[in-house]
């Protein structure tokens, strides 16, 4: 197990990806954060403070995509967490999904397939912690952490304060 | 295969699981969303050898909104008529590419013995199986009791649940008794002495004779349907008297605690175990148990169906 980032450096490239996000949308207008479950949620949320505490706050929630898994088949079922939509819903709004690791690019499809049940925003965009390569799919992030040239036969293990209890991005083989 | 033939089938960790995944799917299709694309390519069979309007329908629109494609299959102008057993229907069906049966059959057990004859691999949900079990009712009478008495609560302590009518014949009592027991509610069962089964000591809950005794202490009050076909088994009198000792009439309902709801699994006989003004009352969640029976049965189609496919797993 190796560690890539640790707390210091994981708030710094959220900050940086903070600081992106207000250059690009020149200002926060109609910009909403959506988390991705579980870590996703957490990233967003700090995100959304940071936001706030730059230029403006931002509305933020969270987008469960188990149902729109295209891997139902082959694993076991999942437990259902809550979608919670920002107060002003995304309705022509400009949403930048959150999730932890970019990884086969699987997991953004579901959610882009789980965000257009929801309504129709001006536009989505990506911000992930780490892209760690392998794309399936024809998807690229637009606010990325830290790229991480991975080997398939290797695990990203990102592990949060609020749930982990530790801010920390490790690589470790992946267990037989 | 991942089954569900009896309420025994579930840990009470699986149940509360179940529940979860209900709420989550409810507040999900409560918005926008009126149909996921979950189930897609899978398809469920409702395999009815017994009449049904609520519960089969039930299992189509849940299979439906999770996107399962549904055949259904009703003994009556069937080839059962023409003696064609349940193991020859099945595994007609099953050779037409089912994923799941839904069984609804007269005769106890027969859920279970579809699932051991090693006759078909598709997953078996029990829809009421003779005086036996009926899960499924089970877990929606749960998530209903549940949003009212104990939102997010993974045990049901305290909750003081009647369950009154038929008890010996009723598959819905004897699922609920499981499950209220398996969440720890404060179960009593209440009917005339003919109607309670016999060796009641052993199923853990209170019986009790007398509606009237404790009834300003219940916070939910479960009504069972009085089989017809019953009354000319003297089991009691007439349906009048009947109704006097044992229907949920104003007075009764009067009585009641403001708090406490008022179930009941359908069809109902008006007028016979409960009357038309309890039926209708404020107090009445019978139609929100429908609409919760729908998103119930998606969760357990979900738990069944969401995961390796039954050629993937090794069978057909």
């Amino acid at each position: 197990m190796s560690l890539i980032l640790d707390g210091t450096e994981i708030s710094r490239a959220l900050k940086r990806i903070a600081h992106e996000i207000v250059e690009h949308h020149h200002g926060l207008n109609s910009v909403v954060l959506m988390g991705i479950p579980t870590r996703g949620k957490y990233l967003a949320e700090r995100l959304a403070a940071m936001l706030a505490s730059i230029e403006a706050p931002v509305e933020h929630g969270t987008l469960d995509i188990t149902m729109h898994r295209d891997d139902i088949r082959l694993r076991p079922p999942r437990a259902l967490v809550p979608t919670l939509l920002p107060v002003g819903g995304i309705e022509g709004k400009s949403v930048i999904l959150v999730d932890d690791v970019l990884f086969s690019g699987r997991t953004i499809r579901a959610a882009l397939d789980a965000l257009g049940e929801l309504g129709r925003p001006a536009s989505v965009q990506l911000a992930v912690l780490v892209d760690r390569g392998h794309r399936e799919l024809p998807i690229r992030a637009d606010y990325v952490g830290k790229n991480i040239p991975t080997s398939l036969k290797e695990s990203v293990k990102v592990s949060l304060i609020e749930i982990d209890g530790i801010d920390s991005v490790e690589i470790a083989p992946v267990s037989p | 295969m991942k089954n569900l033939l009896s309420i025994n089938d579930l840990s009470h960790d699986e149940a509360i699981s179940i529940l979860d995944t209900a709420a989550e799917l409810q507040k999900l299709t409560a918005g926008t969303v009126k149909k996921l694309p979950t189930l897609r390519g899978r398809t469920v069979a409702n395999l009815f050898f017994e009449d049904s309007t609520r519960t089969r329908l039930s299992f189509e629109a849940a299979a439906k909104r999770l996107s399962a494609d549904v055949i259904n299959f009703s003994a009556k102008g069937s080839s059962v008529s023409k003696g064609e057993s349940l193991k020859d229907t099945a595994q007609t069906l099953e050779a037409m590419g089912v994923d799941l049966f839904v069984l609804r059959h007269p005769a106890s057990g027969a859920a279970t013995s579809l699932a051991e004859s090693g006759w078909v691999h598709a997953h078996i949900i029990n829809a009421g199986d003779g005086t036996h079990e009926h899960p499924t009712q089970a877990l929606l009478d749960s998530f209903t009791i549940r949003k009212h008495h104990g939102i997010g609560r993974n045990d049901f302590s305290g909750v003081k649940v009647a369950i009154v009518g038929d008890i010996a014949h009723s598959r819905v009592a004897r699922s609920n008794v499981l499950l209220l027991k398996k969440l720890g509610a404060d179960v009593t069962v209440i009917a005339p002495p003919t109607l309670i089964p016999h060796g009641i000591e052993s199923w853990g809950v209170q019986h009790s004779y007398d509606f009237d005794e404790d009834l300003a202490s219940f916070d939910v009050v479960m009504m069972l349907r009085v089989q017809l076909e019953r009354m000319n088994d003297a089991y009691f009198p007439n349906g009048r008297e009947y109704a006097r000792g044992y229907g949920l009439d104003e007075s009764r309902l009067h009585r009641l605690k403001k708090s406490a709801i008022v179930m009941h699994p359908g069809p109902m006989n008006r007028g016979l175990e409960i009357s038309s003004a309890s039926a209708d009352s404020a107090q009445s969640v019978i139609l929100e148990q429908v609409a919760n029976g729908v998103i119930v049965r998606m969760a357990v189609l979900y738990r069944s169906l969401g995961g390796p496919d039954i050629a993937s797993a090794g069978g057909l």
